[in-house]
């Protein structure tokens, strides 16, 4: 008999939540995204994080409230994080060792004219 | 100008109360993102309820009735000197604050919520424009400040309303369920209180267009607006329902039994 049912103000019930519910089926849960933020115009944007989202719709509003209400940004973009390729750290020798001895690509052996400021 | 103290006061408390039951699902929400979403449509609401608690207090302590012997009023309550937005937030009874009934229901689960953020949102949202235009500068001031956040929560509520009516059928059946709850709150919007009446303010005007927008959006999440049912209302008069009296018991606890204490 369920007569009288039981409420602490204040507090929600954990079947009325929604949360806290192990998903059985790791196929229900929202994809992760990754998100970049524009901090001003003229610059890029830069890595701020992931989150999890159903579409990219609210990838853009989770994003606008979790990384942009502190005024770090005006521009957002987000991606699933499945679409990134990383390269493979356990590749990291051949990849970028060969580049340490070939200072020379650097290009610190010019001698600039004094016309020019901006290099 | 008891009429605009009034008004504003019931602006003020609309926002207060829902900002104070929207942060309940502090630390309780589907997912932590969306426990950030909503606890910042909070926050907004308490920053616009601070703006408008602020110019109450201006006018209730430029007012006659803070020099009258009056000193039983409601409003007179204060802490030391004068009143302020904090005395009229924290030592205000239940039958004072003016704010709609829908404001202080209960959340209910995520659907009732979002629901429940819908409905006053849009209606905020037609209000605050309708209000930009005021003749009362402070109060127009406000309203065009606050319609930008209104208008993501707005966007934010609609988008849900539509992911939990156009969902599975768990969903649907829980939108269903809030609408059942609370659409008998929505009437007293647009029945305009004795204050609003003097101040010549036609919230009935917004009924069309406000609408016009739950059509839309009910329409888009599969969901149907309910007939013309009787409907609740007092709120702006000061009748609340018995969730008000929860929620101040939790609001002002602090300075009830501290009275005047700071941190």
């Amino acid at each position: 008999m369920n007569f009288i049912r039981k409420f602490y103000y204040g507090d929600i019930p954990e079947d009325k939540a929604g949360g806290n519910i192990v998903s059985k089926d790791s196929k229900t849960d929202w994809p992760l995204w990754e998100v970049f933020i524009r901090s001003k115009q003229g610059l890029d944007h830069k890595h701020a994080g992931s989150l999890h989202a159903a579409d990219a719709q609210m990838a853009i509003e989770n994003a606008r409230d979790v990384y942009t209400r502190r005024m770090e940004g005006e521009s957002i973009w987000v991606v699933e994080s499945k679409y990134i390729i990383a390269s493979n750290p356990d590749e990291a020798g051949e990849l970028y060792e060969p580049a340490k001895d070939k200072i020379y690509r650097h290009p610190t052996f010019y001698n600039l004219p004094d016309e020019v400021n901006h290099m | 100008m008891s009429a605009l103290i009034d008004y504003t006061l019931h602006l003020a408390d609309n926002s207060l109360i829902l900002g104070q039951r929207n942060g309940e699902w502090c630390g309780h929400g589907p997912i932590l993102e969306q426990d950030i979403a909503i606890t910042n449509i909070s926050l907004d609401l308490i920053g616009q309820a601070r703006s408008l608690y602020q110019y109450a207090a201006v006018l209730i302590n430029d007012s006659e009735l803070s020099v009258s012997s009056k000193a039983s009023s409601p409003l007179e309550r204060r802490f030391g000197g004068e009143v302020s937005e904090d005395s009229l937030a924290y030592l205000r009874t239940e039958r004072e604050f003016k704010n709609c009934l829908l404001v202080e229901q209960s959340n209910g689960d995520w659907a009732q919520t979002i629901l429940r953020q819908f409905l006053f949102s849009s209606y905020q949202y037609y209000l605050y424009q309708y209000l930009q235009t005021n003749t009362d500068t402070t109060i127009a001031a406000i309203a065009e400040k606050s319609l930008k956040e209104v208008s993501y929560h707005l966007r934010w509520s609609s988008e849900w309303v539509i992911r939990l009516g156009d969902g599975t059928g768990e969903s649907h059946g829980r939108m269903l369920k809030a609408i059942d709850e609370l659409w008998r709150y929505t009437g007293e919007f647009f029945i305009p209180a004795d204050y609003e009446k003097e101040l010549k303010i036609d919230g009935a005007s917004l009924k069309y267009e406000w609408s016009k927008k739950i059509k839309t959006v009910f329409d888009e999440a599969t969901l149907t607006v309910p007939p013309d049912i009787f409907m609740q209302e007092g709120g702006k008069q000061g009748r609340h329902t018995e969730q008000l009296g929860y929620i101040l018991t939790e609001l002002q606890y602090m300075q009830r039994a501290y009275p005047g204490c700071e941190w």
